[in-house]
């Protein structure tokens, strides 16, 4: 057991309180030890996020646990929740989750993103869990006139053993309500967690599987209207003029009128700021479909504003930038010493092109704004800066607006911009009526807030001995480059330089799972295959060589990885892979990336079926410290995998005149059923360290393990995403 | 606007709309069934799937008006108590990761399951293609029909 401070400011942020009928309810309001900046959040969105707990202990023994962060299928609903119930001791049998809406007098920071709401999580969870539990005991302790050292629980009840009493939490929840909340409370050691790192079901599975309704897509409420918005068809586009008359009369419409959401004078929050489409027209009426009609048949006359940008323009614009020289983010020894002086230089350039969210589920939200408050509800990542602008809007306080967050079908970073929350807002507020937000899967992949388009130039220089003596990355993309200038191989070759451009855009771009990862991890582990090749070493070994260098004798004063626990994934999964072993018509690929703070290394196998290359198998190890809920943090690990091979393989988002030419399914291709791979095998390092990032770090390496093993299997090499347009056999 | 006498899980539903009217929004606005899904309304991805008289169709590519005298099973209707083999099989698996593309996901399966109680991994692909998981669980779902299939 470990003795650890309540880190909490005892007055205003934790309250016990006995409630109707008994029972104990704590909240919690951590103050982490260090919080990062709005501007910090913007940049670095991998460090964000304090957190915070709620449980209820019922009379009768079961316990309610709030769960504080929005779900958005990273499975925190169920996970955060285990982790206070490991330091309460309660079977895990007798827990009832519930979703929490937005509090912050009782939680602080309620957001998802950034693969970190376990990470941040960790020690406020568990000292809530422990802290309620110190407090049951001391509670029998006064009753039994017994030291609190003498008393042991075990799955919510409380023995003594000399004196042979017990007692359940239930029935002494109401008496440690009144106990003072400890100074010092005990965490377990965790070789002895009886919940965290066993496998616990989605809690919500059976609802999902009956289809109740969970979502904000779902939400009825009574007499709700539904609003619909019309968005500029391109980038650069506003409204010149809107002719409702005739919509307003067709059957079921109650009104048409513009809105702002980002009127002038008005405070917007970080969450705000990337949105470009901020005059909007709405259309509210009684049925979806009703509205939807009118929708089509709206006469809405768009006019320039600033230039319509197409794809070719963007290439164009990268392939000039990649081809300057710009202020170096980091620069080790010489570089361009080493690669005058090289026998053979290695140059290879990598692009991907713009993409979409898409979550399954289409931006919505449901909002009831009356005259004296609202109420908003809905699927959001950010709930606390929606609310901010939401009052801001309607020059409401902000205790007058309450958000409640539903279950979220998908995020991958497009929920952590709230526009559609506030557009919400200002409908409701303009209809006088309870109105649902619902974007058409058109509306959602024309929005905006796409992941970047990137392009990448690696070079690397070899001596006459074929060893490594440079590297270089010049980096490129819309709203800033790709290139992490701190993260391997930075710190592995004497001579070293990364650079970055940046390329404005009226074209609204922001976090997409593993930002900027997403696209770097990929090309810097295809290159670093080519090294190897060159070099002529096996890639792991080539990999292993540069830890080792990175270990023993760091270049450089501030690398930002472990090389010890980067090497560690990369072994494990060539030994589970049986890597190096010849297996006959398997051609296999390997990758290794870190962020999020967590390590993951992959093993990728292809086979070619009727010609045409198909993913066998996949092979992950990952260090993710301790792993709370191994059979969700494993389908984590599955869907980064299958989403990166997805959209490295099939995906991107293209322009012509500032318009997106894919907006629906039919053009836009996400992988599907028979293109992903048949097996996946994950292993975790059993390593005790705290928990780290699940939602993120399997994405980014899987691009490179694919490309490697397509490589392989046909021949050539991949460079531009998505490959399927770069390599009619992949097609 | 034109009134339609509806069999929705066994029970009788009057409803009176548009009959263009997608079937999808007619169950999820007016019937209040919102197991069913919307994602893409132009037949591409498989949220909305529903069974009319047994087999898996996209409501939101069917007018209610083609569907008014056949009979309509929904997510809420596969089974009383939520214990279908494949919704057993999906709580076993673990499968969902958000949920939302999954009561299209099970429909389809049980659709395929009805007309090949076997499938292979060949099937199983051919069968569920039309059916995006944009949170990647394919491998799960094919685990838990395999499961279902043998139980
Ligand atoms: S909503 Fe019907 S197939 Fe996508
Ligand atoms: S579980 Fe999220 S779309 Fe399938």
């Amino acid at each position: 057991m470990s003795l650890i401070k309540t880190t909490y400011n005892r007055r205003s942020f934790l309250k016990a309180s006995a409630v109707a009928g008994g029972g104990m309810v704590l909240g919690f309001s951590w103050l982490a030890s260090c919080t990062p900046t709005q501007e910090e959040i913007m940049a670095m969105p991998e460090e964000w996020f304090d957190i915070n707990a709620f449980l209820k202990i019922g009379d009768n023994g079961v316990v309610t646990i709030m769960s504080p962060n929005p779900e958005i299928g990273q499975n925190v609903k169920t996970s955060m929740p285990m982790i206070i119930a490991e330091e309460l001791d309660v079977s895990w049998d007798n827990v009832i989750v519930e979703q929490a809406g937005l509090n912050t007098e009782n939680f602080r920071r309620q957001l998802a993103g950034g693969s970190q709401s376990i990470r941040q999580g960790w020690e406020s969870l568990r000292m809530a869990g422990a802290t309620a539990r110190r407090m049951l005991l001391e509670a029998a302790a006064k009753q039994w006139e017994v030291p609190v050292g003498e008393l042991t629980t075990n799955e919510g009840l409380i023995s003594h053993e000399k004196s042979g009493q017990t007692i359940g939490y239930g029935e002494i929840a109401s008496a440690a309500a009144e106990v003072t909340v400890p100074e010092e409370i005990e965490l377990k050691d965790p070789k002895d967690f009886k919940i965290i790192g066993t496998d616990r079901l989605n809690v919500d599975g059976p609802k999902i599987a009956k289809g109740e309704p969970l979502f904000g897509l779902d939400v009825q409420e009574e007499g709700m209207l539904i609003a619909m918005i019309e968005h500029p068809p391109a980038f650069g586009m506003k409204i010149k003029s809107v002719d409702a008359d005739a919509v307003k009369a067709m059957p079921g419409i109650k009104d048409v009128f513009t809105i702002n959401i980002a009127p002038e004078g008005i405070e917007q929050q970080w969450s705000d700021r990337n949105n470009v489409f901020n005059d909007l027209v709405a259309i509210v009426g009684n049925s979806t479909w009703e509205v939807m009609k009118a929708k089509k048949a709206l006469n809405v006359e768009w006019e320039a504003e600033s230039s319509l940008e197409s794809s070719d323009d963007h290439e164009a614009t990268l392939s000039d930038l990649v081809s300057q020289k710009a202020d170096p983010a980091r620069r080790d020894g010489n570089p361009e010493a080493a690669f005058r002086d090289a026998d053979e230089v290695i140059e290879r350039t990598y692009s991907a092109p713009f993409l979409a969210h898409n979550t399954m589920e289409p931006m919505n939200f449901y909002a009831n704004v009356t005259a004296d408050k609202a109420e908003l509800k809905g699927p959001i990542q950010t709930p606390e800066f929606l609310r901010k602008t939401a009052a801001a809007l309607l020059g409401m306080e902000e205790d007058k607006v309450s958000v409640m967050m539903t279950r979220m079908g998908g995020g991958f970073g497009r929920r952590l911009y709230g526009n559609f929350g506030l557009e919400a807002t200002l409908i409701s507020k303009q209809a006088g009526a309870p109105v649902k937000l619902v974007y058409t899967r058109e509306d959602d992949m024309s929005q905006g807030t796409y992941r970047p388009d990137y392009k990448v130039v690696y070079r690397a220089a070899l001596d006459a001995d074929k060893n490594l003596t440079a590297i270089h990355v010049r980096g490129a993309g819309t709203h800033g480059s790709p290139v992490f200038a701190n993260r391997f191989p930075a710190g592995t070759v004497d001579n070293y330089l990364a650079e970055n451009h940046r390329k404005e855009s009226n074209i609204s771009t922001g976090a997409w799972r593993a930002p900027r990862s997403n696209f770097i991890a990929g090309a810097e582990q295809s290159f670093l295959d080519e090294v190897a090749e060159a070099m002529g070493k096996d890639p792991i070994e080539l990999r292993l060589e540069l830890f080792d260098r990175a270990i023993k004798d760091p270049v450089g004063e501030r690398n930002d990885y472990d090389a010890e626990r980067y090497a560690g994934v990369l072994k494990l999964v060539k030994e589970k892979s049986g890597w190096g072993q010849d297996m006959a018509g398997v051609y296999r690929g390997v990758s290794a990336y870190y962020c999020h703070n967590s390590y993951v290394a992959q093993v990728l196998d292809v086979e070619m079926v009727d010609n045409k290359p198909k993913v066998k198998k996949v092979w992950c190890a990952v260090d993710c410290g301790i792993v709370v809920n191994p059979i969700a943090a494993k389908n984590q690990i599955e869907g980064g995998i299958v989403d990166g091979i997805g959209h490295a393989m099939y995906s991107g988002l293209t322009f012509k005149d500032g318009a997106p030419e894919q907006t629906n399914y039919d053009k836009y291709r996400l992988i599907r059923h028979s293109e992903a791979p048949a097996e996946i095998e994950v292993f975790f390092v059993d390593n005790g360290i705290d928990p780290t990032g699940l939602g993120e770090p399997s994405l980014p390496p899987i691009m490179a393990a694919l490309a490697n093993a397509m490589a392989k299997a046909t021949g050539e090499r991949l460079y531009t995403q998505p490959f399927v347009s770069s390599q009619a056999v992949l097609g | 606007m034109a009134i339609f006498n509806l069999k929705i899980n066994g029970e009788n539903h009057q409803v009176d709309v548009d009959p263009e009217s997608p079937t999808l929004w007619v169950l999820r606005d007016h019937v209040k069934l919102v197991g069913t899904k919307y994602g893409c309304g132009i037949g591409q991805c498989g949220a909305c799937t529903i069974h009319i008289d047994g087999q898996a169709m996209r409501s939101c590519s069917l007018p209610i008006s083609a569907v008014a005298d056949k009979s309509i099973t929904t997510i809420e209707g596969l089974s009383k108590k939520g214990d279908h083999p494949l919704q057993k099989a999906w709580i076993e698996h673990d499968v969902p990761q958000c949920g939302y593309c999954q009561a299209g996901q099970i429909m389809n399966a049980a659709s395929l399951l009805n007309n090949n109680p076997n499938p292979s991994d060949a099937d199983i692909d051919a069968a569920m293609n039309g059916n995006i998981c944009r949170c990647g669980t394919y491998v799960r779902i094919k685990a838990a029909i395999k499961t279902a299939a043998n139980s």
